[in-house]
Protein backbone atom coordinates (compact mmCIF):
# COMPACT_ATOMS: atom_id res chain seq x y z
CA UNK A 1 0.00 0.00 0.00
CA UNK A 2 1.49 3.58 -1.00
CA UNK A 3 0.11 4.44 2.72
CA UNK A 4 3.15 2.75 4.31
CA UNK A 5 5.67 5.02 2.28
CA UNK A 6 4.37 7.86 4.02
CA UNK A 7 3.93 6.25 7.15
CA UNK A 8 6.59 9.00 9.02
CA UNK A 9 4.08 12.02 7.70
CA UNK A 10 0.87 10.20 8.77
CA UNK A 11 -2.08 12.91 9.06
CA UNK A 12 0.39 15.63 7.55
CA UNK A 13 0.68 14.47 3.63
CA UNK A 14 -1.63 12.93 1.42
CA UNK A 15 -0.11 11.80 -1.90
CA UNK A 16 -3.40 11.52 -3.62
CA UNK A 17 -4.11 15.28 -2.68
CA UNK A 18 -0.33 16.07 -4.45
CA UNK A 19 -2.37 16.70 -7.45
CA UNK A 20 -4.15 19.63 -6.47
CA UNK A 21 -0.73 21.14 -6.14
CA UNK A 22 0.34 20.31 -10.01
CA UNK A 23 2.43 23.55 -11.66
CA UNK A 24 0.05 25.36 -13.79
CA UNK A 25 1.33 25.07 -16.96
CA UNK A 26 1.45 21.45 -16.60
CA UNK A 27 -1.69 21.27 -15.27
CA UNK A 28 -3.24 22.89 -18.41
CA UNK A 29 -1.17 20.58 -20.66
CA UNK A 30 -2.57 17.57 -19.23
CA UNK A 31 -5.59 19.10 -19.69
CA UNK A 32 -5.39 19.75 -23.28
CA UNK A 33 -3.69 16.12 -23.46
CA UNK A 34 -7.23 14.45 -21.59
CA UNK A 35 -9.47 16.60 -23.73
CA UNK A 36 -8.35 15.79 -27.35
CA UNK A 37 -8.47 12.26 -26.15
CA UNK A 38 -11.99 12.22 -24.21
CA UNK A 39 -13.74 14.23 -27.40
CA UNK A 40 -12.24 11.28 -29.98
CA UNK A 41 -13.42 8.85 -27.53
CA UNK A 42 -17.27 10.37 -27.72
CA UNK A 43 -16.79 11.72 -31.73
CA UNK A 44 -15.71 7.37 -32.04
CA UNK A 45 -18.51 6.31 -30.14
CA UNK A 46 -21.72 8.03 -29.17
CA UNK A 47 -23.69 8.85 -31.99
CA UNK A 48 -25.68 12.13 -30.36
CA UNK A 49 -21.76 14.03 -29.98
CA UNK A 50 -20.75 13.02 -33.48
CA UNK A 51 -24.04 14.41 -34.84
CA UNK A 52 -23.81 17.72 -32.93
CA UNK A 53 -19.92 18.20 -33.71
CA UNK A 54 -20.66 17.25 -37.56
CA UNK A 55 -23.47 19.70 -37.43
CA UNK A 56 -20.97 22.39 -36.40
CA UNK A 57 -18.53 21.52 -38.46
CA UNK A 58 -16.18 20.84 -35.94
CA UNK A 59 -13.62 17.24 -35.54
CA UNK A 60 -11.66 16.65 -32.68
CA UNK A 61 -8.84 17.25 -34.71
CA UNK A 62 -9.20 20.80 -34.32
CA UNK A 63 -8.69 21.24 -30.48
CA UNK A 64 -5.36 22.99 -30.69
CA UNK A 65 -5.76 24.79 -27.22
CA UNK A 66 -8.00 24.41 -24.24
CA UNK A 67 -9.83 27.62 -25.24
CA UNK A 68 -10.87 25.53 -28.32
CA UNK A 69 -13.44 23.73 -26.03
CA UNK A 70 -15.70 26.53 -26.99
CA UNK A 71 -16.67 25.20 -30.42
CA UNK A 72 -17.72 21.65 -29.14
CA UNK A 73 -21.61 21.54 -28.70
CA UNK A 74 -23.12 21.69 -25.72
CA UNK A 75 -25.00 19.03 -23.79
CA UNK A 76 -27.77 19.22 -20.80
CA UNK A 77 -29.55 16.97 -18.65
CA UNK A 78 -32.41 15.74 -21.48
CA UNK A 79 -29.77 14.27 -23.87
CA UNK A 80 -29.42 12.08 -20.68
CA UNK A 81 -33.09 11.39 -20.87
CA UNK A 82 -33.56 11.18 -24.85
CA UNK A 83 -31.09 8.53 -25.16
CA UNK A 84 -32.30 6.54 -21.94
CA UNK A 85 -30.91 4.41 -20.83
CA UNK A 86 -27.24 3.82 -22.19
CA UNK A 87 -27.60 6.10 -25.50
CA UNK A 88 -24.29 8.36 -24.51
CA UNK A 89 -22.07 5.33 -23.27
CA UNK A 90 -19.15 5.50 -24.98
CA UNK A 91 -17.54 1.90 -24.13
CA UNK A 92 -19.44 -1.40 -24.69
CA UNK A 93 -21.64 -2.55 -21.80
CA UNK A 94 -18.87 -5.51 -20.99
CA UNK A 95 -16.94 -2.39 -19.66
CA UNK A 96 -19.09 -0.68 -17.80
CA UNK A 97 -18.76 -2.06 -13.89
CA UNK A 98 -20.84 0.10 -12.08
CA UNK A 99 -24.66 2.26 -13.10
CA UNK A 100 -25.65 4.60 -10.82
CA UNK A 101 -29.49 6.72 -11.84
CA UNK A 102 -31.14 9.74 -10.58
CA UNK A 103 -34.15 9.56 -8.90
CA UNK A 104 -36.14 11.02 -12.02
CA UNK A 105 -38.91 13.05 -10.63
CA UNK A 106 -39.87 14.17 -13.76
CA UNK A 107 -40.48 11.27 -15.94
CA UNK A 108 -37.37 8.47 -16.37
CA UNK A 109 -34.65 8.44 -14.71
CA UNK A 110 -30.94 9.41 -15.92
CA UNK A 111 -28.50 6.48 -16.20
CA UNK A 112 -24.65 6.92 -15.70
CA UNK A 113 -21.80 4.23 -15.77
CA UNK A 114 -18.20 3.77 -15.05
CA UNK A 115 -15.80 1.23 -16.31
CA UNK A 116 -12.97 0.35 -13.73
CA UNK A 117 -10.80 2.82 -14.47
CA UNK A 118 -13.97 5.02 -13.60
CA UNK A 119 -14.41 3.95 -10.52
CA UNK A 120 -10.70 4.32 -9.47
CA UNK A 121 -11.08 8.38 -10.65
CA UNK A 122 -13.77 8.61 -8.62
CA UNK A 123 -12.18 6.87 -5.56
CA UNK A 124 -9.68 9.26 -6.43
CA UNK A 125 -11.35 12.97 -6.51
CA UNK A 126 -13.51 12.08 -3.36
CA UNK A 127 -10.11 11.28 -1.36
CA UNK A 128 -8.90 14.54 -2.41
CA UNK A 129 -12.19 15.95 -1.08
CA UNK A 130 -12.26 14.56 1.96
CA UNK A 131 -8.48 15.28 2.65
CA UNK A 132 -9.46 18.87 1.93
CA UNK A 133 -11.74 18.86 4.60
CA UNK A 134 -9.79 17.38 6.68
CA UNK A 135 -10.58 13.62 7.12
CA UNK A 136 -7.94 10.99 7.54
CA UNK A 137 -7.34 7.82 8.86
CA UNK A 138 -8.86 7.45 12.45
CA UNK A 139 -12.19 9.20 11.28
CA UNK A 140 -14.88 7.46 12.28
CA UNK A 141 -17.67 8.54 9.82
CA UNK A 142 -21.14 8.27 9.54
CA UNK A 143 -22.03 8.49 5.83
CA UNK A 144 -26.11 9.30 5.72
CA UNK A 145 -25.76 10.42 1.81
CA UNK A 146 -28.19 7.71 0.19
CA UNK A 147 -26.73 4.34 -0.38
CA UNK A 148 -28.18 2.76 -3.59
CA UNK A 149 -29.10 4.52 -7.54
CA UNK A 150 -28.15 8.16 -6.01
CA UNK A 151 -23.91 8.46 -6.65
CA UNK A 152 -23.90 10.50 -3.07
CA UNK A 153 -23.79 7.45 -0.74
CA UNK A 154 -21.58 4.60 -2.37
CA UNK A 155 -19.37 7.62 -4.09
CA UNK A 156 -18.77 8.79 -0.89
CA UNK A 157 -18.24 5.56 0.60
CA UNK A 158 -15.51 4.50 -2.08
CA UNK A 159 -13.36 7.98 -1.04
CA UNK A 160 -13.64 7.37 2.58
CA UNK A 161 -12.43 3.65 2.09
CA UNK A 162 -9.46 4.99 0.15
CA UNK A 163 -8.28 7.32 3.37
CA UNK A 164 -8.55 4.66 5.46
CA UNK A 165 -11.53 6.12 7.56
CA UNK A 166 -14.29 4.21 9.59
CA UNK A 167 -17.25 4.24 7.51
CA UNK A 168 -20.49 3.75 8.58
CA UNK A 169 -22.76 3.12 5.53
CA UNK A 170 -26.24 3.95 7.33
CA UNK A 171 -27.95 5.63 4.59
CA UNK A 172 -30.13 8.37 5.11
CA UNK A 173 -33.59 8.62 7.40
CA UNK A 174 -34.17 7.21 10.66
CA UNK A 175 -33.25 10.69 12.09
CA UNK A 176 -33.21 9.48 16.01
CA UNK A 177 -31.62 6.31 15.13
CA UNK A 178 -28.89 8.75 13.19
CA UNK A 179 -28.26 10.00 16.64
CA UNK A 180 -28.10 7.06 18.60
CA UNK A 181 -25.41 5.82 16.40
CA UNK A 182 -23.56 9.19 16.04
CA UNK A 183 -23.65 9.03 19.42
CA UNK A 184 -22.63 5.49 20.46
CA UNK A 185 -20.26 4.47 17.33
CA UNK A 186 -18.26 7.69 18.56
CA UNK A 187 -18.74 9.55 15.15
CA UNK A 188 -16.26 11.94 14.29
CA UNK A 189 -17.23 13.47 10.73
CA UNK A 190 -20.63 13.32 8.82
CA UNK A 191 -21.14 13.02 5.40
CA UNK A 192 -25.32 14.45 4.08
CA UNK A 193 -27.27 17.16 2.56
CA UNK A 194 -26.90 20.33 4.45
CA UNK A 195 -30.81 20.25 5.07
CA UNK A 196 -31.04 16.94 6.33
CA UNK A 197 -27.60 17.79 8.97
CA UNK A 198 -29.97 20.75 10.04
CA UNK A 199 -32.85 18.06 10.62
CA UNK A 200 -30.75 16.30 12.37
CA UNK A 201 -29.71 19.23 15.05
CA UNK A 202 -33.85 19.49 15.52
CA UNK A 203 -34.32 15.97 16.52
CA UNK A 204 -31.20 15.59 18.69
CA UNK A 205 -32.11 18.84 20.61
CA UNK A 206 -35.89 17.29 20.90
CA UNK A 207 -34.17 13.90 22.16
CA UNK A 208 -31.94 15.85 24.52
CA UNK A 209 -28.90 15.66 23.19
CA UNK A 210 -26.26 18.71 23.02
CA UNK A 211 -23.73 18.07 20.20
CA UNK A 212 -20.85 19.55 21.99
CA UNK A 213 -21.31 17.34 25.38
CA UNK A 214 -22.86 14.25 24.31
CA UNK A 215 -21.18 14.23 20.70
CA UNK A 216 -17.66 13.77 18.88
CA UNK A 217 -18.44 14.89 15.89
CA UNK A 218 -15.68 17.37 14.58
CA UNK A 219 -16.69 18.02 10.74
CA UNK A 220 -18.86 17.08 7.80
CA UNK A 221 -19.05 17.33 4.09
CA UNK A 222 -22.30 18.47 3.05
CA UNK A 223 -23.34 18.99 -0.61
CA UNK A 224 -26.05 17.40 -3.43
CA UNK A 225 -27.65 20.86 -3.20
CA UNK A 226 -27.07 24.47 -3.34
CA UNK A 227 -27.01 26.19 0.32
CA UNK A 228 -26.17 29.39 1.98
CA UNK A 229 -23.58 30.67 4.37
CA UNK A 230 -25.88 31.54 6.97
CA UNK A 231 -26.96 27.94 6.46
CA UNK A 232 -23.46 27.11 7.37
CA UNK A 233 -23.22 29.40 10.07
CA UNK A 234 -26.09 28.04 12.06
CA UNK A 235 -24.99 24.47 11.81
CA UNK A 236 -21.54 25.56 13.10
CA UNK A 237 -23.16 27.96 15.97
CA UNK A 238 -25.83 24.71 16.44
CA UNK A 239 -23.41 21.65 16.71
CA UNK A 240 -20.03 23.07 17.13
CA UNK A 241 -18.80 21.33 13.78
CA UNK A 242 -16.62 22.96 10.84
CA UNK A 243 -19.01 22.48 7.81
CA UNK A 244 -17.59 22.15 4.25
CA UNK A 245 -19.32 22.60 0.96
CA UNK A 246 -18.39 19.75 -2.05
CA UNK A 247 -19.95 19.84 -5.11
CA UNK A 248 -20.44 17.19 -7.66
CA UNK A 249 -23.11 15.74 -10.38
CA UNK A 250 -24.11 12.53 -11.16
CA UNK A 251 -23.79 13.53 -14.66
CA UNK A 252 -19.94 14.47 -14.61
CA UNK A 253 -18.70 11.42 -12.08
CA UNK A 254 -21.15 12.26 -8.56
CA UNK A 255 -19.95 13.94 -5.63
CA UNK A 256 -15.80 14.78 -5.94
CA UNK A 257 -15.82 17.17 -8.80
CA UNK A 258 -14.85 20.24 -6.23
CA UNK A 259 -14.69 21.10 -2.75
CA UNK A 260 -13.43 23.74 -0.19
CA UNK A 261 -10.36 23.39 1.34
CA UNK A 262 -9.68 24.47 5.27
CA UNK A 263 -9.83 27.98 3.74
CA UNK A 264 -13.37 27.59 2.79
CA UNK A 265 -13.19 30.63 0.51
CA UNK A 266 -14.79 28.67 -2.49
CA UNK A 267 -14.21 25.23 -3.97
CA UNK A 268 -11.66 23.70 -5.81
CA UNK A 269 -12.19 22.01 -8.73
CA UNK A 270 -10.32 19.04 -10.13
CA UNK A 271 -9.46 20.22 -12.59
CA UNK A 272 -7.22 17.24 -13.88
CA UNK A 273 -10.36 15.39 -14.46
CA UNK A 274 -12.88 18.28 -15.47
CA UNK A 275 -12.53 21.07 -17.43
CA UNK A 276 -14.24 24.07 -15.89
CA UNK A 277 -16.11 26.81 -18.17
CA UNK A 278 -18.80 29.60 -17.17
CA UNK A 279 -20.95 30.73 -20.07
CA UNK A 280 -24.20 33.87 -20.01
CA UNK A 281 -26.82 31.24 -19.81
CA UNK A 282 -28.47 32.65 -22.66
CA UNK A 283 -25.95 33.36 -25.03
CA UNK A 284 -24.31 30.59 -24.10
CA UNK A 285 -20.78 32.56 -24.85
CA UNK A 286 -18.05 32.11 -22.42
CA UNK A 287 -18.06 34.94 -19.94
CA UNK A 288 -14.44 35.84 -18.32
CA UNK A 289 -13.13 34.69 -15.22
CA UNK A 290 -14.78 36.14 -12.32
CA UNK A 291 -17.69 37.00 -14.18
CA UNK A 292 -21.19 34.94 -12.71
CA UNK A 293 -22.84 32.69 -15.54
CA UNK A 294 -23.93 28.78 -15.70
CA UNK A 295 -21.39 26.23 -14.66
CA UNK A 296 -20.57 23.92 -17.67
CA UNK A 297 -18.25 21.13 -17.05
CA UNK A 298 -16.12 18.29 -19.56
CA UNK A 299 -15.26 15.42 -18.17
CA UNK A 300 -10.98 15.08 -18.79
CA UNK A 301 -10.82 11.12 -18.27
CA UNK A 302 -14.32 9.49 -18.13
CA UNK A 303 -14.41 6.23 -20.05
CA UNK A 304 -18.00 4.79 -19.64
CA UNK A 305 -19.61 8.17 -20.09
CA UNK A 306 -17.98 11.04 -21.01
CA UNK A 307 -19.44 14.50 -21.02
CA UNK A 308 -18.95 17.16 -23.31
CA UNK A 309 -19.50 20.90 -22.18
CA UNK A 310 -22.55 19.79 -19.84
CA UNK A 311 -24.95 22.50 -18.85
CA UNK A 312 -25.23 22.12 -14.90
CA UNK A 313 -27.47 25.10 -14.59
CA UNK A 314 -25.65 26.13 -11.43
CA UNK A 315 -24.95 29.64 -11.65
CA UNK A 316 -21.05 30.66 -10.02
CA UNK A 317 -18.04 32.13 -11.29
CA UNK A 318 -14.39 31.29 -11.47
CA UNK A 319 -12.14 32.28 -9.09
CA UNK A 320 -8.50 32.79 -10.42
CA UNK A 321 -7.01 33.84 -7.20
CA UNK A 322 -4.47 32.05 -5.27
CA UNK A 323 -5.82 30.24 -2.69
CA UNK A 324 -4.11 30.38 0.55
CA UNK A 325 -3.85 26.69 0.75
CA UNK A 326 -1.65 26.51 -1.87
CA UNK A 327 -3.18 24.65 -4.14
CA UNK A 328 -3.09 25.28 -8.02
CA UNK A 329 -6.41 24.22 -9.00
CA UNK A 330 -8.74 26.62 -9.59
CA UNK A 331 -11.88 27.76 -7.07
CA UNK A 332 -15.75 28.26 -8.09
CA UNK A 333 -17.62 30.62 -5.77
CA UNK A 334 -20.40 28.62 -3.93
CA UNK A 335 -23.25 27.34 -5.58
CA UNK A 336 -25.96 29.63 -4.56
CA UNK A 337 -28.52 29.18 -7.00
CA UNK A 338 -29.64 26.95 -9.95
CA UNK A 339 -30.67 28.99 -13.09
CA UNK A 340 -33.43 26.43 -13.19
CA UNK A 341 -34.70 27.30 -10.12
CA UNK A 342 -35.05 30.73 -10.40
CA UNK A 343 -38.89 31.28 -10.75
CA UNK A 344 -40.40 34.42 -12.51
CA UNK A 345 -43.64 36.26 -10.60
CA UNK A 346 -45.18 39.06 -12.07
CA UNK A 347 -41.92 39.54 -14.45
CA UNK A 348 -39.31 39.71 -11.76
CA UNK A 349 -36.55 37.22 -11.40
CA UNK A 350 -36.38 35.56 -7.68
CA UNK A 351 -34.29 32.96 -6.63
CA UNK A 352 -35.46 31.25 -3.67
CA UNK A 353 -32.14 32.01 -1.79
CA UNK A 354 -32.97 35.32 -1.92
CA UNK A 355 -36.29 34.25 0.17
CA UNK A 356 -33.92 32.52 2.45
CA UNK A 357 -31.52 36.31 3.07
CA UNK A 358 -35.07 37.75 3.53
CA UNK A 359 -36.25 35.31 6.93
CA UNK A 360 -32.76 35.75 8.08
CA UNK A 361 -32.61 39.36 8.28
CA UNK A 362 -35.21 39.07 10.10
CA UNK A 363 -35.23 36.11 12.60
CA UNK A 364 -31.26 35.21 13.70
CA UNK A 365 -32.08 31.31 12.52
CA UNK A 366 -33.38 30.31 9.01
CA UNK A 367 -36.38 28.84 9.84
CA UNK A 368 -38.05 26.58 7.98
CA UNK A 369 -39.57 27.83 4.98
CA UNK A 370 -41.66 26.71 1.79
CA UNK A 371 -42.24 29.05 -1.21
CA UNK A 372 -46.32 28.59 -3.02
CA UNK A 373 -46.66 30.04 -6.07
CA UNK A 374 -50.47 30.14 -7.41
CA UNK A 375 -52.54 32.34 -9.61
CA UNK A 376 -55.80 33.96 -9.34
CA UNK A 377 -57.97 35.49 -11.75
CA UNK A 378 -54.44 35.80 -14.11
CA UNK A 379 -52.84 37.30 -10.72
CA UNK A 380 -49.58 35.46 -9.45
CA UNK A 381 -48.95 35.46 -6.07
CA UNK A 382 -46.50 34.27 -4.12
CA UNK A 383 -46.66 32.89 -0.42
CA UNK A 384 -44.07 32.00 1.83
CA UNK A 385 -45.13 29.52 4.54
CA UNK A 386 -42.64 29.93 7.43
CA UNK A 387 -42.62 27.63 10.45
CA UNK A 388 -43.01 29.20 13.78
CA UNK A 389 -40.47 28.62 16.59
CA UNK A 390 -40.45 28.95 20.50
CA UNK A 391 -38.00 30.83 19.89
CA UNK A 392 -40.29 33.56 18.02
CA UNK A 393 -43.14 33.10 20.02
CA UNK A 394 -45.17 35.62 21.96
CA UNK A 395 -48.50 35.14 23.95
CA UNK A 396 -49.51 38.07 21.96
CA UNK A 397 -51.32 37.78 18.41
CA UNK A 398 -50.64 41.61 17.53
CA UNK A 399 -46.73 40.51 17.98
CA UNK A 400 -46.80 37.50 16.02
CA UNK A 401 -48.96 39.68 13.00
CA UNK A 402 -45.98 42.08 13.37
CA UNK A 403 -43.36 39.12 12.66
CA UNK A 404 -45.27 37.75 9.99
CA UNK A 405 -45.30 41.46 8.40
CA UNK A 406 -41.92 41.63 9.22
CA UNK A 407 -41.21 39.00 7.13
CA UNK A 408 -42.80 40.23 4.45
CA UNK A 409 -41.72 43.94 4.60
CA UNK A 410 -38.00 42.24 4.36
CA UNK A 411 -38.74 39.29 1.57
CA UNK A 412 -40.22 43.01 -0.55
CA UNK A 413 -37.51 44.75 0.45
CA UNK A 414 -34.79 41.74 -1.12
CA UNK A 415 -37.26 41.15 -3.92
CA UNK A 416 -39.32 43.73 -5.05
CA UNK A 417 -42.30 41.81 -4.60
CA UNK A 418 -45.31 41.56 -2.21
CA UNK A 419 -45.52 38.33 -0.45
CA UNK A 420 -48.29 36.63 1.79
CA UNK A 421 -46.22 35.88 4.78
CA UNK A 422 -48.17 32.58 6.72
CA UNK A 423 -46.94 31.42 10.15
CA UNK A 424 -47.74 27.60 10.15
CA UNK A 425 -47.12 25.53 13.29
CA UNK A 426 -43.87 23.51 13.22
CA UNK A 427 -43.49 20.51 11.08
CA UNK A 428 -46.14 21.20 9.08
CA UNK A 429 -43.59 21.71 6.50
CA UNK A 430 -42.43 18.37 4.95
CA UNK A 431 -38.57 17.89 5.92
CA UNK A 432 -36.22 16.48 3.69
CA UNK A 433 -34.32 13.44 4.09
CA UNK A 434 -32.99 14.39 0.60
CA UNK A 435 -32.71 17.81 -1.22
CA UNK A 436 -34.71 19.97 0.16
CA UNK A 437 -37.75 21.96 -1.86
CA UNK A 438 -38.26 25.01 -1.41
CA UNK A 439 -40.58 25.76 -4.21
CA UNK A 440 -44.05 24.72 -5.03
CA UNK A 441 -45.22 26.38 -8.11
CA UNK A 442 -49.53 25.60 -8.34
CA UNK A 443 -49.78 28.51 -11.06
CA UNK A 444 -50.72 25.59 -13.90
CA UNK A 445 -52.73 24.06 -11.89
CA UNK A 446 -56.43 23.76 -11.78
CA UNK B 1 -47.60 35.65 43.67
CA UNK B 2 -47.76 35.24 39.80
CA UNK B 3 -49.10 32.34 37.80
CA UNK B 4 -47.39 30.49 34.87
CA UNK B 5 -48.97 30.55 31.64
CA UNK B 6 -48.29 28.70 28.84
CA UNK B 7 -49.29 30.11 24.79
CA UNK B 8 -49.12 27.24 22.27
CA UNK B 9 -49.00 28.37 18.95
CA UNK B 10 -51.77 26.98 16.21
CA UNK B 11 -52.84 27.03 12.76
CA UNK B 12 -56.61 27.83 12.20
CA UNK B 13 -57.06 24.34 10.80
CA UNK B 14 -60.01 22.07 11.51
CA UNK B 15 -58.34 19.23 14.44
CA UNK B 16 -55.71 21.68 15.32
CA UNK B 17 -57.45 22.17 18.30
CA UNK B 18 -58.53 19.04 19.88
CA UNK B 19 -54.52 16.93 18.50
CA UNK B 20 -53.42 19.28 21.02
CA UNK B 21 -55.94 18.75 23.77
CA UNK B 22 -55.64 14.47 23.19
CA UNK B 23 -52.21 15.32 23.14
CA UNK B 24 -52.30 16.97 27.03
CA UNK B 25 -55.07 14.38 27.92
CA UNK B 26 -53.17 11.36 26.74
CA UNK B 27 -49.94 12.66 28.96
CA UNK B 28 -52.65 13.08 31.53
CA UNK B 29 -52.31 16.61 32.47
CA UNK B 30 -55.58 18.45 33.63
CA UNK B 31 -56.22 21.90 31.97
CA UNK B 32 -57.94 24.59 34.56
CA UNK B 33 -58.48 27.03 31.85
CA UNK B 34 -58.42 27.42 28.15
CA UNK B 35 -58.07 30.79 26.38
CA UNK B 36 -57.67 30.77 22.42
CA UNK B 37 -57.53 34.32 20.67
CA UNK B 38 -56.50 34.30 17.27
CA UNK B 39 -56.70 36.76 13.76
CA UNK B 40 -58.07 33.99 11.53
CA UNK B 41 -55.14 32.30 10.05
CA UNK B 42 -53.74 31.54 13.32
CA UNK B 43 -54.17 31.27 17.07
CA UNK B 44 -52.41 31.45 20.25
CA UNK B 45 -54.16 28.64 23.18
CA UNK B 46 -53.68 29.89 26.34
CA UNK B 47 -53.89 27.75 29.20
CA UNK B 48 -53.33 27.38 33.13
CA UNK B 49 -52.41 23.97 34.56
CA UNK B 50 -51.84 22.70 37.97
CA UNK B 51 -49.06 21.30 35.93
CA UNK B 52 -47.29 23.52 33.78
CA UNK B 53 -43.93 22.01 33.18
CA UNK B 54 -45.21 18.81 32.49
CA UNK B 55 -47.57 20.43 29.95
CA UNK B 56 -44.31 22.45 28.47
CA UNK B 57 -42.09 19.18 28.48
CA UNK B 58 -45.43 17.34 26.71
CA UNK B 59 -46.30 20.06 24.05
CA UNK B 60 -42.59 20.66 22.85
CA UNK B 61 -41.99 16.85 22.42
CA UNK B 62 -44.82 16.72 20.33
CA UNK B 63 -43.71 19.56 18.45
CA UNK B 64 -45.64 22.66 19.12
CA UNK B 65 -44.13 26.43 19.68
CA UNK B 66 -44.68 26.94 23.07
CA UNK B 67 -43.53 29.88 25.61
CA UNK B 68 -44.41 30.63 29.25
CA UNK B 69 -45.88 33.50 30.51
CA UNK B 70 -46.42 35.29 33.93
CA UNK B 71 -49.81 35.84 34.80
CA UNK B 72 -51.53 37.35 37.83
CA UNK B 73 -55.49 36.30 38.91
CA UNK B 74 -57.31 37.99 41.20
CA UNK B 75 -60.75 37.77 43.42
CA UNK B 76 -63.20 40.11 41.51
CA UNK B 77 -66.05 41.10 43.36
CA UNK B 78 -69.36 39.45 42.01
CA UNK B 79 -71.20 43.20 41.64
CA UNK B 80 -71.63 45.79 39.40
CA UNK B 81 -68.75 47.57 39.34
CA UNK B 82 -66.33 44.96 40.74
CA UNK B 83 -64.41 45.20 38.16
CA UNK B 84 -64.00 48.05 37.19
CA UNK B 85 -62.66 49.03 40.59
CA UNK B 86 -59.50 47.23 39.85
CA UNK B 87 -59.28 48.26 36.31
CA UNK B 88 -59.26 51.60 37.68
CA UNK B 89 -56.60 50.86 40.75
CA UNK B 90 -54.20 49.46 38.14
CA UNK B 91 -54.95 52.50 35.46
CA UNK B 92 -53.72 54.56 38.48
CA UNK B 93 -50.90 53.13 39.14
CA UNK B 94 -49.72 53.35 35.52
CA UNK B 95 -49.99 49.51 34.22
CA UNK B 96 -51.89 48.12 31.46
CA UNK B 97 -53.41 45.35 30.81
CA UNK B 98 -52.42 43.45 27.63
CA UNK B 99 -55.47 40.76 27.69
CA UNK B 100 -57.72 39.16 30.25
CA UNK B 101 -59.65 36.06 30.72
CA UNK B 102 -61.81 34.26 33.09
CA UNK B 103 -60.37 31.26 35.16
CA UNK B 104 -63.41 28.72 34.73
CA UNK B 105 -63.27 26.68 38.04
CA UNK B 106 -64.38 29.04 40.66
CA UNK B 107 -62.86 28.27 43.85
CA UNK B 108 -64.88 30.86 45.63
CA UNK B 109 -68.32 32.32 45.17
CA UNK B 110 -66.44 35.63 43.00
CA UNK B 111 -65.24 35.64 39.64
CA UNK B 112 -61.25 34.95 39.04
CA UNK B 113 -60.02 36.65 36.48
CA UNK B 114 -56.70 35.91 35.05
CA UNK B 115 -54.58 39.09 33.90
CA UNK B 116 -51.96 39.53 31.90
CA UNK B 117 -50.08 42.52 32.44
CA UNK B 118 -47.40 44.56 30.80
CA UNK B 119 -45.37 45.17 33.91
CA UNK B 120 -46.26 42.17 36.65
CA UNK B 121 -44.34 43.38 39.03
CA UNK B 122 -45.52 46.87 39.12
CA UNK B 123 -48.96 45.57 38.64
CA UNK B 124 -48.39 42.99 41.62
CA UNK B 125 -47.01 46.21 44.16
CA UNK B 126 -50.01 48.22 43.30
CA UNK B 127 -52.33 45.41 44.07
CA UNK B 128 -50.83 44.67 47.20
CA UNK B 129 -50.56 48.21 48.65
CA UNK B 130 -54.49 48.45 47.96
CA UNK B 131 -55.05 45.57 49.77
CA UNK B 132 -56.23 43.38 46.65
CA UNK B 133 -55.11 39.56 47.33
CA UNK B 134 -53.74 37.52 44.14
CA UNK B 135 -54.07 34.21 44.12
CA UNK B 136 -51.00 31.28 44.83
CA UNK B 137 -50.54 28.66 42.54
CA UNK B 138 -51.22 26.21 45.06
CA UNK B 139 -54.52 27.63 45.78
CA UNK B 140 -56.01 28.56 42.56
CA UNK B 141 -55.27 24.93 41.27
CA UNK B 142 -56.88 23.17 44.47
CA UNK B 143 -60.11 21.39 43.53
Amino acid sequence: MIRNLWNDLEGTFFPESALDYMPEARLREVQLQRLKAVTALAYANVPLFRERMDAKGVKPADLRTLADVRHLPFSVKGDLRDTYPYGLFAVPMSEVVRLHASSGTTGKPIVVGYTAQDMEVWKQVIMRTLYAAGFSRGDIVQNMYGYGLFTGGLGLHGGLEGIGATVIPISGGNSERQIMVMKDFGVTAVCCTPSYFIHLIEVAQKMGIDFRRDLKVKRGVFGAEPWTDQMRQYIEDASGIKAFDIYGLSEIIGPGVGAECECRDGLHIFEDHFLVEIVDPQTLEPVPDGTEGELVFTTLSKQAMPAIRYRTRDITAIDTRPCACGRTIRRIRRISRRSDDMFIIRGVNVFPSQIETALLKTEATLPHYQIVLTRKAGLDRMEVKVEVTADMLSDKVGAMDELAKRFGRSIEQITGLHAEVTLVQPGSIPRSEGKAKRLFDKRNEG
Amino acid sequence: MKITQLSVFLENRPGRLSALCRTLADAGVNLSTLMLSDNGEFGLLRLLTPDVDKAKATIAAAGYAATTTEVVALQVPDKPGGLAGVLVLLEKSGVSVEYMYAFAERPGSDAVMVFRFDNTDKALAALSDAGIAVFKPVDLFKN
